[in-house]
């Protein structure tokens, strides 16, 4: 027979997980600081593991919680208060809104969470900050998980997510979703922000990732989050961009670690699931005008999602959704992965011209990937000594180990 | 709350921001209540820098660095929060050609 009081143990425990972060954001409002919201999110589930087995769960458990931390951080601040002036206190009182301000459910905790972000990514931060202060505050990984995902000290990551938090409390960044006129900004900077988190835990997914935090898996979360707070076209084309990267994971390594090129992957491997939610949130993004790059981004990957076979790329649909890339997002590695895909549609004689004129320009020299595309089509062309120099350029840029072992098998490979 | 916006600019491009454009830019501000004080000042060889070492005042010529940009004037600001201080920053003239410092002004605890 069920034990009543073991069942609403279980059931804090679940609230917690699937709650405490919406919670958390809720408290950094009404409290309007990270580290008295936190202790107050801890005491509230205290409360909850105590009372809710001896009184039963209470019907809205996220409002229970919520009033629970507000009252216990306004107690806290009485507490020791006695070691400072009655003065200070009622500053401080005064600072918490009530909490008949603060809905326990529905829309304003959605907000809640939005705030954060925009907090937690606002440019005033550095870049790095950012990126910790989002996975510590809106994904509630712990300061050592993220360290171990940035391969960083716990120490030196800790001590700059405390300084980013100064910030915030000193500077005085507001909880607040940017207005109407900043939003297409500000919300650039946090999607930059999961996308970069997405990369990280994508490109080094390999060797001795396995014990890492999966940053991308993270970032997807992030991801979803977004799409049902800011419905934008941005925001589904990333979420887009990401699936159907993600989508590829299990094919584009091989179970040694060393990379496997799309057009040799094992399609058969795709999920299956990741590319039907991509495509569908590609859709989405092009009903939203304007169209931007990772949505543009997205409906490329969905073209290679949808080929049967590599043979089979619609290769001029790839070639005009990089014209419309280089429109919105000029820069020097879109042109370059153009060039690719004309030589996939015109041939490998139309993409070595377009990626000579490239590296003749200097942006790209010390780009790995440029020497390697060029080495690729001098190959096809059957030109081996161009071939086995441009390899030896893309060796000596080239950093990650997995790419490295690409690049010598390809070099290795060219006929004597 | 409090801030300062410094304004940071190479003063051979002091010219290029017309002096009655940041006077009206002041006083518009001041008419919103947002500007509590703030003066342009003199190009940085006119500086002295004090600093007491030792118990004696031991002084400098000119600023700190050799950066490009220097000190050419300062904002003292109200605002609600760092984005409405950016948001006024923003529009300070000289940011075009130079940068603003936006800094929280902190209270002297004199208690």
């Amino acid at each position: 027979m069920p034990d009543p009081s073991a069942a609403a143990r279980v059931a804090a425990e679940d609230v917690y997980r699937r709650e405490s972060r919406r919670v958390f954001a809720t408290l950094v409002r009404l409290l309007g600081d990270f580290d008295v919201a936190e202790e107050a999110l801890h005491d509230a589930f205290r409360a909850a593991l105590e009372q809710w087995p001896v009184q039963g769960v209470p019907e809205h458990p996220r409002a229970w919680l919520v009033s629970t931390g507000r009252f216990k951080a306004i107690d806290g601040l009485r507490r020791r208060a006695r070691f400072v002036s009655t003065e200070t206190l009622g500053d401080a009182l005064e600072a918490i809104p009530d909490e008949r301000a603060a809905p326990g459910d529905g829309e304003e905790l959605a907000d809640d969470r939005l705030r954060l972000i925009f907090t937690c990514c606002h440019p005033a931060l550095a870049t790095d900050a950012q990126v910790a202060l989002t996975l510590r505050e809106i994904c509630g990984l712990t300061t050592e998980e993220i360290a171990q995902a940035f391969l960083a000290r716990p120490a030196a990551l800790a001590q700059r997510i405390v300084r980013a938090k100064a910030k915030i409390r000193d500077a005085r960044i507001p909880y607040e979703v940017p207005g109407r006129e900043q939003l297409a900004a500000r919300l650039d900077a946090v999607l930059r922000v999961v996308y970069l988190v997405f990369n990280e835990g994508y490109s080094a997914s390999s060797g001795e990732a396995v014990t890492r935090v999966d940053l991308s898996t993270e970032a997807i979360r992030l991801g979803r989050l977004l799409v049902d707070l800011v419905p934008e076209g941005e925001t589904f084309g990333l979420l887009a961009l990401m699936l159907l990267h993600e989508s590829r994971r299990a094919a584009r390594t091989t179970p040694g670690g060393d990379l496997v090129r799309l057009d040799e992957q094992d399609r058969a491997q795709w999920d299956r699931g990741q590319i039907a939610e991509g495509l569908e949130c590609v859709g989405r993004a092009f009903a939203r005008e304007p169209v931007g790059a990772y949505t543009l981004q997205a409906a490329i990957a969905a073209t290679h999602a949808t080929a049967p076979h590599a043979a089979a790329t619609d290769w001029p649909r790839i070639v005009a959704l990089y014209d419309l890339l280089l429109r919105v997002e000029p820069s020097p590695v879109v042109e370059l992965n153009r060039a690719v895909a004309v030589a996939m549609r015109d041939g490998p004689q139309a993409g070595l011209a377009l990626v000579d004129a490239l590296l003749a320009r200097g942006d790209l020299a010390g780009y790995h990937l440029a020497h390697a595309a060029r080495a690729d089509l001098c190959r096809r062309l059957g030109r081996h000594a161009q071939a086995r120099e441009a390899y030896v350029q893309a060796l000596s840029h080239a950093r990650q180990a997995p790419e490295r072992r690409f690049l010598e098998r390809q070099l290795g490979s060219l006929p004597a | 709350m409090k801030y300062a916006c410094l304004v940071y600019l190479d003063e051979t491009l002091r010219e290029t921001v017309p002096d009655r454009e940041c006077k009206a830019f002041g006083d518009g501000l001041r008419a919103r209540g947002c500007l509590l004080g703030g003066e342009a000042l003199r190009p940085s060889h006119t500086a002295t820098v004090v600093r007491v070492r030792n118990g004696g005042v031991a002084l400098t010529d000119g600023p700190f660095a050799e950066t490009k940009e220097q000190l050419a004037g300062f904002y003292l600001i109200d605002a609600t929060d760092l984005n409405e201080a950016i948001q006024i920053a923003a529009r300070i003239p000289p940011a075009r050609v130079g940068s603003i410092e936006v800094r929280p002004v902190r209270e002297l605890d004199a208690g």
